[in-house]
């Protein structure tokens, strides 16, 4: 009767005042995937998962969760879904076990099984340890971690996952990807919703992008970064003199035609092999004496996204990585 | 995935989870207080002070109109004191719950969402009874002798039914208030709200206008009539409010459910917004 969608948004509307936050937002969701929704700040992301997980209403459009009306069927929803991120929260006061305990038997799991099922997700997130810590003193990954734990007691069809990863540090961050893998590998959906291309590349197998309330791209993640382009040397010069020098270096390694920007001193082109090309420019560039202020590899981010699909900016800073 | 049993049928119906799902709110509540012992110490600490400041430092400049001792006049005042000011920790509560998730999380959940609320109240309700026990214990130990018997029962009754209307006061608040740091103001505007009142000086003895509005507060008809049943001195005055303590005492926290138990409702059904 869902026809092997676990989520079907259709021309969803919600309007806060005169601020329209979805505005005709369609989406599908196959079962047993990670389906990333893909957007900068305010773009409707957070709106999106609250009214699928009838935490608000929606003002026009229709949605099914695991092939339930979200609205008419706000309770039995409830039963089958899993939310955590940025505005699920655990109790900070309770310790790790009290906290899946309380969550257990307001599942209606009675006594027994949620203790028997607490101890088996704090084994499943690896949390063992800090079991009868109060959380107050857990890590932000650990916390993370329990907050999934509590997502996933009654072992949900869909989960939805806001911004999971917000805040976290490099290595918590890839704590949490793993669990998510996990619980994929064990027949869950996830709907994920973040800033960074590079945590739906990750771990999606498909992405929306949503822009201003709408879905405004609906791809693989290789479709979207084929879209973009993949990644990119990039060369920041001390002075302008230096540009043509570098362009030139740069044309050589890359497989597309350099970009440049004069304001910013900046020269950057596509590369396929990207530590080699990295390597090479590097060491032309000191063998051939221009001096250079910065050089570093950049993976295309969502502000290259948009601005192939929209033509405008967003306002999140772009992510850098691995400036040498 | 799960060796335990997650798809058992409910055998139960929706009044059984309401209250159920209300009594594991309680617990949550109570495990606080058992896990941060210090709260309950500062929600104690101030009018135990109080009545130390107050019995010992100004107690011999005190009068009581009619007469009588002053600490005895005092006491039941520190207990509706104690009642009036738990509003701020039921608001405290609220707001830390609302803003941090906790509640989504509970809302996104197949649990009755009236219990989040219900089960709130009910935890307020008993930690006000150790409170009043505590507070007692504390007046006993200073000399305080009340009668005991019914009018003893009907007293503590009446305060805990002062405290039951302001759950929703702090239940609105919390949900009102921005952050948990704004709910700590709340005891400025608290502190003076109980001033002016009979908890600590008879109206009579205030300026005509500040008396007036000092017998009409709320608080004070709790006071007055706490100070009856108990038979210690009561340091009535002649208006009609102050001559019906005990059918005001019993009013009061009507009218203010009425108003804000609704408003309360409200704001929560708004969070669906």
């Amino acid at each position: 009767m869902n026809d092997g969608y676990a989520v079907r948004a259709e021309a969803l509307e919600k309007r806060y005042g005169e601020k329209r936050a979805l505005d005709g937002f369609d989406l599908v969701v196959r079962e047993g995937t990670v389906h990333g929704l893909l957007g900068p700040n305010g773009a409707g992301k957070t709106t999106a998962v609250r009214i699928l997980s009838t935490l608000i209403r929606l003002d026009g459009g229709r949605a099914e969760v695991a092939g339930l009306d979200v609205t008419r069927q706000a309770r039995e929803v409830r039963a089958r879904i899993g939310l955590t991120g940025q505005y699920a929260a655990v109790d900070e006061v309770l310790t790790g076990r009290q906290n899946l305990e309380m969550f257990g038997r307001l599942f209606h799991l009675g006594g027994r099984r949620a203790r028997a099922r607490a101890v088996e997700l704090l084994e499943q997130f690896d949390l063992t340890d800090a079991a009868d810590r109060g959380v107050g003193k857990y890590s932000g990954g650990m916390r993370r971690r329990l907050d999934l734990a509590a997502s996933m007691i009654l072992a949900p069809a869909v989960l939805f996952l806001d911004e999971p990863t917000t805040g976290l540090d490099p290595r918590s961050r890839g704590e949490v990807w793993e669990s998510v893998r996990a619980l994929v590998a064990g027949g869950t959906t996830v709907l994920l919703t973040t800033q960074y291309l590079e945590e739906a590349d990750k771990l999606a197998s498909r992405i929306t992008v949503i822009d201003q309330g709408r879905a405004i791209a609906d791809d693989t993640p290789d479709g979207l970064k084929n879209l973009v382009g993949g990644d990119r040397v990039e060369v920041v010069v001390a002075e302008r003199a230096e540009l043509p020098r570098a362009v030139k270096v740069v044309a050589r390694v890359s497989d597309g035609e350099p970009e440049t920007d004069e304001d910013a001193l900046r020269v950057h082109a596509p590369v396929t092999d990207r530590v080699n090309a990295l390597t090479e420019v590097a060491r032309t560039l000191r063998d051939e004496g221009v001096r250079v202020e910065d050089i570093g590899l950049r993976r295309p981010s969502l502000d290259d996204v948009f601005l192939r699909l929209t033509g405008h900016r967003t306002d999140v800073p772009q992510s850098k990585e691995a400036s040498a | 995935m799960s060796a335990v049993d997650l798809t058992g049928p409910s055998r139960h119906g929706r009044l059984y989870w309401l209250l159920a799902d209300c009594g594991n709110i309680v617990r949550r509540g109570l495990t606080h207080y058992q896990r941060q012992p210090v709260n309950i110490a500062w929600q104690l600490g101030f009018p135990i002070l109080s009545v130390l400041l107050y019995g010992y430092v100004f107690g011999s400049a005190m009068t009581v109109p009619g007469g009588g001792d002053y600490k005895d006049f005092l006491m039941p005042g520190m207990f509706v004191m104690t009642m009036a000011f738990g509003f701020i920790n039921t608001a405290t509560v609220v707001v830390y719950d609302s803003t941090k998730g906790v509640i989504d999380r509970f809302r996104s959940m197949p649990m009755a969402s009236s219990a989040v609320v219900a089960g709130r109240g009910v935890t307020d309700l008993v930690v006000a009874c150790a409170e009043l026990g505590i507070m007692m214990l504390t007046a006993l130990a200073m000399g305080w002798r009340p009668d005991g018997g019914w009018g003893f029962l009907a007293a503590f009754g009446l305060l805990l039914w002062l405290r039951f209307a302001l759950i929703w006061i702090g239940v609105w608040l919390g949900l009102l208030v921005p952050n948990p740091e704004a709910a700590g103001g709340l005891f400025a505007v608290a502190f003076p709200l109980t001033m002016i009142s009979s908890i600590f000086v008879a109206p009579q003895l205030m300026p005509d206008w500040l008396g007036w509005v000092a017998a009409w507060n709320p608080i004070s008809s709790t006071a007055a009539a706490a100070r009856e049943l108990f038979g210690t001195p009561v340091g009535g005055g002649d208006s009609w409010v102050e001559q019906h303590a005990l059918l005001m005492a019993g009013v009061w926290p009507v009218v203010l459910t009425v108003i804000f138990l609704p408003l309360a409702v409200r704001r929560f059904q708004r969070l669906s917004r």
